[in-house]
């Protein structure tokens, strides 16, 4: 299943195909004690690409997603990352500190409950500007116009800027976390369930907030979900796990248009039809 | 040790037993090898409550000799019950001659000031600290903070100064204002005014600071870069008053409100009880060599 892994001609942007990838995950796993987390996954991510990961709670999605962000250190397995220098380096060989400022910087992570990824005390401002702080930037103005510029892209109106994400609506945090995460203008950004938890006219909106910034920036994304329409709307390429390990992956339409595995295939049956 | 005194009490000299003054002192030579760096130590029960100054306690005791002229000041006043509790207490276990004059004391524990007059290089001034963390606010995981000075990662300091400025302005933090050390670690003075903060900076003396409670020592070495956290566009600034002290009429000096009655009545005067009554008695020399220069007011510059 995973030898025939890569993505269709059709589907890689031109200026990149010749490139190398952006993220290569080689034989990941991770173990709890004698528990699987997630086995033996491979796959590449291309620059600008969306990358879903499906499945069932407990199927090892969020587990993958810690390893391939640095959270987590995969049992075994490697991680390789296209850094800005081009050099294709193993992110469990950098040491903490460059970790730490990659994924500060060229990563973002969005997570499922935006009180993980916001400072819940501290204003929206502060909350978009902690980033540009973090690497130095200390003109006031600077990083405040900044702030109101990633604002107004999410979709937030600007006399929020001094508010507290405590004050904003679930949708609103979430939106906020993702200007958080991409102010330093990351080339990838990870997402664990960004859209659960907000009722379905909310997350129509981020979907379509995210698809947009996700093309306008090229960015690259590896999206973890259990909701397929989700998947469906956002992803080119998507992976099916199940017990911790890949059981299916491909296009993203071609896997719920025409399931292969048994799994994949209960998988799509299962979506509730309005 | 030959003064009667000591002998009288039934204390080791200075209080803390021997081994625990060379477990003190090798906390404060590695926090002066670490310019701004919070070194670990076995703080111990001293006969006084967390918050009173047991860590200035601790480290005034671990470099104390015989020979040591010792002031204490709390707020900046020599008379207040913290500072007199204190004298008394090194004057009792370690027989020291004590002062309240800032130029003839070789230590100076202080609980939250500087005292006006300029330290000279003899001079040690140790800090009473309450919470040495200066990320503890932004991050309360001790494990996270150590971290954070490890890599460096002072990004969040910043988002304290922009917050107070989106709320408020400008540069709200009036006090504990966080500084850098020697271009490296971001540190907490202890909560001294920011008018102090300048002071720090290239020090004659050397400045050491104690948390009994929270167990860390740490030290700014004679003559280090101290340089207080801003932004380019919100540059560091001190307090400044409209008015001169009232008693001892000197402009430039950090200034204490003092209530007067419940009418809304109240003085600025001089924190720095030390440098107001030297201030009042050259404003009186001058008075009585010229009495026709009755009213001229002893104008100070800053150092």
């Amino acid at each position: 299943m995973l030898e025939d892994f890569t993505p269709s001609e059709a589907f890689v942007p031109e200026a990149t195909a010749e490139d190398p990838p952006l993220l290569r995950a080689s034989g990941v796993s991770h173990f709890y004690g004698n528990r699987v987390g997630c086995q033996d996954v491979s796959f590449e991510l291309w620059p600008g690409e969306v990358l879903a990961i499906v499945g069932e709670s407990g199927s090892g999605k969020s587990t993958l997603l810690g390893c391939l962000s640095g959270r987590l250190t995969p049992t075994a397995g490697v991680v390789e990352y296209r850094m800005r220098d081009q050099a294709t380096r193993n992110i469990f060989d950098l040491s903490e500190a460059e970790r730490r400022f990659l994924a500060r910087t060229d990563w973002g992570f969005v997570h499922q409950d935006a009180r993980n990824g916001l400072r819940m005390t501290i204003s929206a401002g502060g909350n978009v500007g902690e980033r540009l702080m973090a690497i130095g930037n200390r003109n006031y103005a600077a990083i405040r116009g900044e702030a109101l510029d990633w604002l107004g892209r999410v979709e937030i109106d600007a006399d929020r800027i001094d508010d507290r994400p405590e004050q904003f609506s679930g949708g609103m945090r979430q939106r906020l976390q993702i200007a958080r995460n991409l102010v330093t203008g990351p080339r990838l950004v990870f997402m664990d369930e960004p859209t659960s938890g907000l009722d379905v006219s909310v997350q129509a909106r981020l979907l379509d907030l995210l698809r947009g910034l996700v093309s306008d920036l090229s960015l690259s994304a590896i999206i973890v979900t259990h909701d397929l329409a989700v998947a469906r709307m956002i992803s080119h390429r998507m992976m099916v796990m199940r017990n911790g390990t890949v059981v299916e992956s491909g296009l993203t339409d071609q896997i719920l248009d025409d399931p292969q595995s048994a799994y994949a295939q209960l998988l799509v049956a299962s979506v509730l039809q309005p | 040790m030959t003064t009667s005194a000591v002998e009288a009490t039934p204390y080791n000299f200075a209080y803390l037993d021997e081994q625990t003054k060379r477990m003190i002192r090798r906390a404060i030579l590695k926090g002066i090898a670490i310019p701004g760096y919070q070194v670990p130590f076995a703080s111990r029960e001293m006969p006084m409550p967390y918050g009173w100054g047991t860590g200035g306690v601790q480290i005034t005791a671990a470099i104390i000799g015989p020979d040591d002229v010792l002031k204490v000041i709390d707020q900046g006043a020599d008379d207040t019950t913290n500072a007199v509790a204190i004298r008394g207490f090194f004057a009792r276990t370690a027989g020291v001659a004590t002062t309240t004059q800032t130029g003839e004391a070789s230590i100076i524990q202080t609980r939250h000031r500087i005292p006006e007059q300029p330290l000279q290089s003899d001079q040690v001034l140790v800090f009473q600290v309450p919470i040495p963390e200066p990320l503890r606010f932004l991050e309360p995981r001790e494990t996270e903070t150590r971290k954070m000075h490890a890599l460096e990662e002072y990004g969040i300091m910043h988002v304290k100064l922009y917050e107070d400025i989106a709320r408020h302005g400008h540069i709200a933090t009036t006090y504990a204002y966080p500084v850098l050390v020697d271009g490296r670690y971001v540190m907490d003075p202890s909560p001294i005014p920011k008018f102090d903060n300048p002071k720090l900076h290239q020090s004659d003396a050397l400045l050491l600071f104690g948390a009994g409670r929270e167990q860390r020592i740490y030290a700014i070495p004679p003559h280090t870069d101290v340089v207080s956290l801003d932004f380019e566009d919100y540059p560091f600034e001190v307090q400044t008053f409209d008015e001169p002290c009232a008693i001892c009429g000197t402009r430039g000096t950090y200034l204490d409100e003092i209530i007067t009655d419940d009418k809304g009545g109240r003085m600025f005067v001089c924190s720095d009880t030390d440098f107001c009554e030297r201030q009042v008695a050259r404003n009186q020399g001058v008075q009585n060599q010229s009495s026709a220069a009755a009213s001229e007011k002893t104008e100070m510059t800053d150092a």
